[in-house]
């Protein structure tokens, strides 16, 4: 899964091209299926059984299994299927931004009000 | 002939639904944004438009990655929001205009924009706040619509000179529909944010504003930025200024400001809006 080509650096930044729309398939899949609350209670019943049910691969399983979700990115993850998983356990988009930044969620929160100061 | 009444860009973020349905308007978190719009629905409701093309990207709703059109147009006669997976409300469908739809898709395959074509389309919160903020408590919206999805999602992007055209191409359509509508344009999304990665909740205000100045009068200003140039001015999910600017391309002549309004967060993003006219 590698073009040759050597991929433009953005710091802290993945961008979601064909190398990781391949790599993350599954897991998308996964979460795109989240959009029916049917599915969202099948795989809170069983974690393990959904996952496997969508053939993610072992990186795509420990990720979710903790909840990580610069894991998730580094598995292929894009982030507004990601977000689908998040919502199931009740994180919004600063819970999310403050897991992948390291700071605490009011941390975070202060950080998005200072760029609107600069 | 139709005519165009002008165009209207608005943020999209999905909280922006929960806080409509819990009525937060005033909330001192959501009245700088809230506190935009009652300029654009007065000028709404003085250029009455019938219709509305509603330019936006899907989000993970009606379109997978199984299958990711870089252009989608909507040709059905009505447009179904559905559960989206992060807990929103759903809200009460929007009435199609397949003629329009049609036509535009006529036309913008004559001009060499190979679309994605759908009967049968579920819209998701980028297709339907805008639509919620501008006409509030309206069910059924008193405008017919269109939707025209740009994929912002998988790259490769379309070029921000391609959307440009894209929104050229929507406008000479609509003008040469054969109807008596008033049509207005709507861009959603933007403005900067990242969601994703370490460097999440990044904005850039700077770029933002020149943005805003620069759509009016210099629109093509934006073309000379790469998508890998604007996903690292504007953000990850920034490039949904694509959808901006396809939406100020059908304006087909000089324009005008109605009304702008910028606020820093509502939720991890720059939020925006800016309604144009033609001069």
């Amino acid at each position: 899964m590698n073009s040759g080509k050597v991929k433009r650096e953005i710091p802290g930044t993945t961008v979601f091209d064909g190398e990781q729309a391949r790599k993350g398939y599954a897991l998308n899949k996964m979460c795109f299926s989240f959009n029916s609350a049917e599915n969202r209670a099948e795989f809170l019943r069983d974690q393990e059984a959904y996952c496997a049910k969508f053939g993610l691969s072992a990186q795509q399983r420990e990720a979710v299994r903790s909840l990580n979700v610069l894991k998730m990115i580094e598995a292929g993850g894009n982030a507004y299927y990601l977000a689908k998983l998040g919502g199931i356990f009740g994180l919004d988009m600063q819970d999310i931004g403050a897991q992948q930044t390291g700071m605490s969620k009011d941390e975070f929160k202060a950080k998005l009000v200072e760029a609107g100061r600069k | 002939m139709a005519s165009i009444v002008g165009a209207v860009n608005v943020t999209h973020v999905p909280y922006i639904g929960r806080a409509i349905a819990n009525k937060l308007q005033q909330d001192p978190y959501w009245k700088p944004f809230f506190d935009g719009f009652p300029p654009v629905r007065e000028w709404l409701a003085k250029v009455r438009p019938d219709v509305a093309v509603v330019i936006y990207n899907d989000h993970g709703l009606n379109f997978f990655l199984d299958k990711q059109p870089t252009f989608a147009v909507g040709a059905a006669p009505e447009y179904r929001n559905a559960d989206e997976g992060w807990g929103i409300p759903t809200l009460p469908p929007y009435r199609g205009e397949p003629d329009l739809s049609w036509h535009l898709i006529e036309s913008l395959v004559g001009e060499e924009f190979d679309l994605t074509t759908c009967q049968e389309m579920v819209v998701d919160h980028a297709f339907t706040l805008p639509l919620e903020l501008l006409w509030p408590d309206r069910h059924p919206c008193p405008v017919r619509t269109v939707p025209v999805c740009i994929n912002t999602v998988q790259h490769p992007l379309p070029t921000a000179a391609r959307c440009f055209k894209l929104g050229q191409a929507i406008g000479r359509a609509v003008e040469s529909w054969d109807a008596d509508a008033r049509v207005v344009v709507i861009g959603t999304g933007g403005l900067s944010h990242q969601l994703d990665g370490q460097r999440a909740g990044f904005i850039n205000k700077k770029f933002d504003l020149l943005f805003l100045e620069k759509l009016i009068a210099d629109p093509l200003w934006v073309t000379r930025y790469s998508i890998l140039d604007l996903v690292e001015l504007t953000g990850t999910q920034g490039v949904e200024l694509l959808n901006w600017l396809a939406a100020r391309g059908a304006l087909l002549g000089e324009v005008q400001k109605v009304h702008a309004n910028y606020h820093i967060p509502i939720s991890n993003t720059a939020s925006g809006l800016l309604a144009m006219e033609g001069i």
